[in-house]
């Protein structure tokens, strides 16, 4: 172990004290401070974006405490007692009767163990660690776990897309006969919908799962999110990118959404991810399944898959708001992006200032999309005069598509074509749900507390 | 040692003290003291804290599942509740809760004013501040809190305070959030409410210096009245309430946990002394057996619903057990375990006399088993379970009991339990038999017991370790800075031990003194003495004792000002006589809080003596006339001042209307 190791997290003078004192992370020690109070404990890595004056002491009794290293007068090791932390790691026993289900991993809390040094989680991923911490798994299926790579949602990106579509269509020929794909959640909408064009003809489902208490804790829905993630892989029937969490905040079902229709909802939540225009695709229990939504594509192992991970990156959101400028979308143009999804009020509308600027980035090849920032309903520029011209400066308008799907989408059609016409049929042209026909009338339930149905409601079910 | 025959079996005050030799077992107590602290909003959230409903508006279900501590291993209570494998439902109104409780919402900062109180706390005990403040999370997989750990963190360590003529040491002061509040634990399904949830408390954890269930009682009764003499901590019914630690010589550490009451303690510890010495007994009786290590327990369980189907005993058979599922509508994987009705019987081999060994007054280790059983196997019908030593009396009960024992091979070195339920709990149960078993060969468990009201008390949970603590990685630590823990220090009152001192010194009965510490009069006395120039007898009279009486009768005492006792004891200063008429006049002021005490005093009369009040008086003494002749000496006197000073009190002083009387009575007495 280095010497650097050896004080992990220490800077400045608190590092200096501990380096005079020959005491380091996991020495366990008896400290007396100038009041004459003694601390018995190991002393623990300090995460590096706390102060440089305290020293982190894990006291006997499980609490931790910081001392600031200049009361510190006396301090003895009476012993060393490094932590092995880890999450005990049992093989997974293989049961050929059961389906095989894959794990992809790509980072993201699904099962994770404590950092020291940033107080972040870190992933729990083999099998082995798994089946120690979700022995439940091993009654459902024969678990193969492929490390992807170990970012934070916020850091998936195109590259990282396209990997993964490969990553699937590589399990998918290996034999899978379902594909669970562990992910952070902040951005699991994103990359759910993405994959709904790279990953096309799935003959098996595709489920991404996450959680949203940290599987560090008792309460956590890790647990059972990966749970019904698996058994929606395993035994489920819908081959399609789906993503799978807690239906309400209760221990009870998850729901399974269609990558292009899904959206989360809340920070923090654990039932965060809602069907957006549509009802979700199916209830997950660890019973049963229920259909909830008939227009899906069946599990057929005949199917071939087809993977088409093209893209370009150079595709961008505008959320239009009330006194934009036009300069924005000018600069957007002379940064070279080539495409451009508005999020726009109503039914699809920006200003009128705009209309200048949309329509030299429109002659400048920059393909302009519209989708509405309401999520509900369509973008139906017909209407009004405003979304007519519109129209007339070649804006396109996506109906129903989700602003982020609808920017997914539009690296996607990028990466295999520039001209306007086939962008547009392309981007028009559902391939997974993101464009639906009908709206249904259940498809919009945002149910209000106080009214008294909806609160008869929430009183005699649990949330 | 002690053997049972010489332990009596009540635990009065009388028998404790002069049956049992404390010093002799080696008892050693500490206590865990829990003081909820006076903050408007709760710990980590922004709602109101101290707001309680008996209903609710929604609620969630959820379960527990162990994690690993920072030092990577599990908590043995963790495993133990999650074998229990409990169904926890929430009970949630929207006046007391938001998302923060329901663990759908991270942690905010921690309310500002709830760490000063807590330091302030920590100085009234004598506590060195931390330097650094981490919270920490400490697993609890009971479901009591719905994150499934409480956040709480070390703000002082090392505190001493004066006892009965020495020191007692307090180990550490922490700030945590409260729990919920149980609303029922029926099988595998345990419900609770909200309310109380995330409010601030404060937990005192003293050294085990305590020597006998007295100290106990005196210890808790100082800690209180330290937390108190600051007024900003709550008082009433769920409060404060502590956890009791007991060991004796060769035991462990048992807490007994969530004692309200100092007097109710006492009798705790008394009883758990005795159980921790007889369950010592049992593990030498074990040992003499060859039964010396945890693996040398071995049991054997049959399923056994056969031979009861027709029983007399009523509990053994299908369909009482079944009268009982519907009666209280449990459900089948929900409050019910798995699997269908089954008794099982478990074979002891060796163990015969053991399950009637006696622990508690007029209990015996049956009774510890049945307490796992009920709590780990949530086999919670009454009774628990059925034994070999002690079989019920009925009819076929021989014929029975025999054919329970040739079916289990059960030969006369053998004890045999029978328990009933759905089987996967059945199996559970048979389990907990032999860790029970397993456990007394070392003697006590570590265990957390809950309280019965007689002094008793039953398992609730294996001990928590330190395993089950790790860092909250939602909060920051939070830096102490010496400049505010100065500031909080200076307006602190004198500790308990001084005042009392001092109001001792001055005659104060020691009932007054107390009540005034505990009930925050104190902070008055003090206030009108030093900065009014007040009596402090006078002072402690009226705050320790006659405000009791105000207060009782619902008058708002509390709603007058410092501002205004203050000026209550100037006009006293000025016109002594008002004195005398003090309950009058704080009965107004209490009516009035915002109007000026010299005011209310001149609209009641008081200070001035009326005109022609002399006359009045002697013509009263040569008019008025007892209702019967022969009135004792003085009899008259004590009426007519009656009469008087009904008129004059607060006017004109009682010895001056006295003197008059006198002065006119002369001869006539």
């Amino acid at each position: 172990m280095s010497c650097s190791d050896e004080l992990k997290g220490y800077r400045g003078r608190a590092r200096q004290r501990l380096g005079e004192w020959g005491v380091r992370v996991w020495s366990d020690v008896r400290v007396t401070n100038t009041a004459g109070s003694v601390f018995e404990g190991v002393i623990l890595p300090r995460s590096e974006t706390f102060d440089d004056l305290h020293l982190v002491l894990k006291l006997h009794n499980g609490y931790n405490v910081g001392v600031h290293v200049d009361r510190i007068s006396t301090i003895e090791e009476i012993g060393y007692r490094e932590a092995v932390y880890k999450i005990p790691e049992k093989e997974f026993p293989a049961r050929p009767d059961l389906p095989k289900v894959t794990l992809l991993g790509t980072g993201g809390t699904i099962a994770s163990r404590l950092d020291y040094r940033t107080g972040a989680v870190i992933p729990a991923f083999t099998p082995g660690e798994l089946y120690g911490a979700v022995p439940e798994l091993a009654d459902l299926c024969n678990l193969t776990t492929k490390k992807i790579f170990g970012v934070f949602s916020e850091n998936m990106s195109w590259p990282e897309y396209a990997t993964l579509a490969g990553a699937i269509g590589e399990e998918i020929e290996a034999g899978a006969d379902g594909i669970v794909i562990g992910h952070g959640t902040d951005t699991m909408g994103h990359t759910a919908a993405i994959l709904s064009f790279m990953v096309q003809n799935l003959p098996v489902p595709v489920v991404l799962v996450g959680s949203q208490r940290s599987s560090d804790r008792p309460s956590s829905d890790a647990a059972l999110n990966l749970i019904h993630a698996v058994r929606a892989a395993a035994y489920g029937d819908i081959a399609e990118v789906q993503i799978c969490m807690f239906g309400p905040t209760s221990d009870r079902y998850a729901l399974l959404h269609r990558g292009t229709r899904c959206r989360k909802m809340h920070s923090s939540y654990r039932s965060t991810f809602r069907t957006v225009g549509d009802t979700p695709l199916c209830l997950v229990s660890r019973d049963e399944f229920t259909i909830l939504n008939g227009d899906y594509a069946r599990r057929d192992s005949e199917r071939q898959v087809r993977i088409d991970p093209t893209y370009d990156d150079r595709v961008t959101i505008l959320y239009y708001y009330p006194g934009m400028k036009p300069d924005l979308v000018d600069a957007l143009v002379d940064r070279g992006y080539r495409g451009i999804v508005i999020a726009g009020t109503g039914l699809g509308h920006v200003n009128k200032p705009l209309y200048p600027a949309l329509e030299r980035a429109v002659r400048a090849g920059v393909q302009v999309m519209m989708t509405v920032q309401t999520l509900w309903g369509y973008a139906q520029m017909y209407v009004y005069d405003t979304g007519r011209d519109l129209l007339d400066l070649g804006v396109v308008p996506l109906d129903n598509m989700l602003p982020e799907t609808a920017l997914m989408k539009l690296g996607w059609v990028l990466g295999h074509t520039d001209q306007h016409a086939e962008v547009k049929r392309l981007m028009q042209t559902p391939i997974s749900h993101e464009i639906t026909a009908r709206e249904p009338h259940n498809g919009y339930l945002i149910l209000q507390g106080g009214l008294p149905e909806v609160e008869d409601f929430i009183t005699s079910h649990w949330k | 040692m002690l053997t049972s025959a010489d332990v009596p079996l009540d635990v009065t005050r009388r028998t404790m003290s002069t049956a049992f030799d404390y010093a002799a077992a080696g008892l050693k107590v500490g206590l865990e003291v829990h003081q909820q602290l006076l903050t408007q909003e709760k710990l980590f959230c922004r709602c109101p804290a101290g707001m309680y409903t008996s209903q609710h508006d929604g609620s969630v279900l959820r379960h527990m599942r162990p994690t690993l501590s920072e030092l990577g291993e599990y908590d043995g209570t963790a495993l133990m509740e999650f074998k229990t494998k409990k169904n926890i439902i929430y009970l949630l109104h929207e006046s007391n809760v938001c998302t923060y409780e329901m663990d759908d919402t991270p942690p905010f900062l921690l309310n500002p004013r709830a760490l000063d109180i807590a330091i302030e706390q920590c100085l009234m005990l004598g506590c060195d501040i931390v330097d650094e403040v981490h919270i920490a999370r400490k697993q609890y997989l009971d479901g009591s809190i719905p994150t499934g750990f409480q956040r709480t963190a070390v703000v002082g360590v090392a505190g001493r305070i004066p006892f009965q003529g020495r020191e007692l040491t307090i180990t550490q002061v922490t700030l945590e959030e409260d729990s919920c509040r149980e609303v029922s634990d029926r099988g595998h399904l345990i419900v609770w409410r909200t309310d109380r949830l995330g409010m601030p408390l404060i937990e005192t954890v003293t050294a085990p210096d305590l020597r006998t269930p007295e100290e106990v009682e005196e210890a808790i009764l100082l800690i209180g009245r330290v937390c108190r003499s600051t007024g900003h901590v709550r008082v009433g019914i769920g409060a404060s309430r502590q956890d009791v630690n007991v060991s004796v010589t060769g035991g462990r550490r048992v807490e007994i946990k969530g004692v309200s009451k100092a007097g109710w303690a006492r009798k705790l510890v008394h009883t758990e002394a005795i159980r921790q010495v007889r369950l010592l007994e049992l593990r030498d009786e074990l040992h003499r057996r060859g039964l010396t290590r945890p693996a040398d327990i071995g049991i054997e369980h049959f399923d056994v619903t056969d031979l009861f189907v027709a029983s007399e005993l009523s509990q053994l058979r299908r369909e009482s057990w079944q009268r009982l599922i519907d009666e209280e509508g449990r459900r089948p994987g929900f409050e019910l375990g798995r699997g269908p009705f089954s008794v099982r019987a478990v074979r002891l081999p060796g163990l015969a006399g053991t399950i009637s060994h006696p622990t508690q007054p007029g209990l015996t280790f049956a009774h510890e088993l049945a307490g796992r059983i009920r709590v780990i196997a949530t086999l919670d019908q009454q009774p628990t379970l059925f034994h070999s030593e002690k079989w019920p009396d009925y009819a076929e009960s021989r014929v029975e009991f025999d054919r329970l024992l040739r079916r289990t091979a059960c030969g006369p070195d053998d004890a045999i339990v029978v328990v009933w339920g759905a089987e996967e709990d059945t199996v559970t149960a048979a389990e907990e038999v032999r860790i029970r078993y397993a456990d007394a060969t070392d003697g006590v468990p570590h265990e957390t017991r809950q309280p019965l009201p007689d002094g008793r008390t039953d398992f609730e949970r294996i001990l928590p370790g330190p395993d089950r603590m790790y860092p909250d990685t939602d909060s920051p630590p939070q830096r102490l800075m010496p400049e505010r823990i100065e500031q909080l220090r200076a307006p602190l009152p004198p500790a308990p031990w001084v005042r009392e001192g001092r109001y001792a010194a001055a005659g104060i009965p020691r009932s007054t003194i107390r009540y005034l510490i505990r009930r925050g009069g104190a902070r008055l006395v003090d206030l009108v003495v030093n900065e009014g120039g007040a009596d402090l007898r006078r002072a402690c009279f009226l705050f320790g004792e006659e405000l009791k009486a105000l207060r009782r009768r619902g008058l708002g005492i509390d709603r007058i000002a410092d501002a205004q006792w203050l000026r209550f004891f100037e006009i006293l200063e000025s016109s002594p006589v008002i004195w005398e008429a003090r309950s009058r006049l704080v009965e107004v002021m209490a009516g009035s809080p915002a109007t000026d005490p010299g005011e209310l005093a001149s609209s009641l009369d008081l200070g001035n003596a009326p005109e022609g009040w002399r006359e009045r008086v002697v013509s009263l003494a040569r008019t008025s006339v007892l209702d019967h002749s022969n009135g004792r000496p003085g009899q008259r006197l004590r009426f007519l001042m009656g009469l008087a000073m009904y008129e004059l009190r607060g006017k004109v002083s009682a010895h001056a209307v006295e003197n008059l009387l006198l002065e006119e009575l002369g001869g006539a007495q």
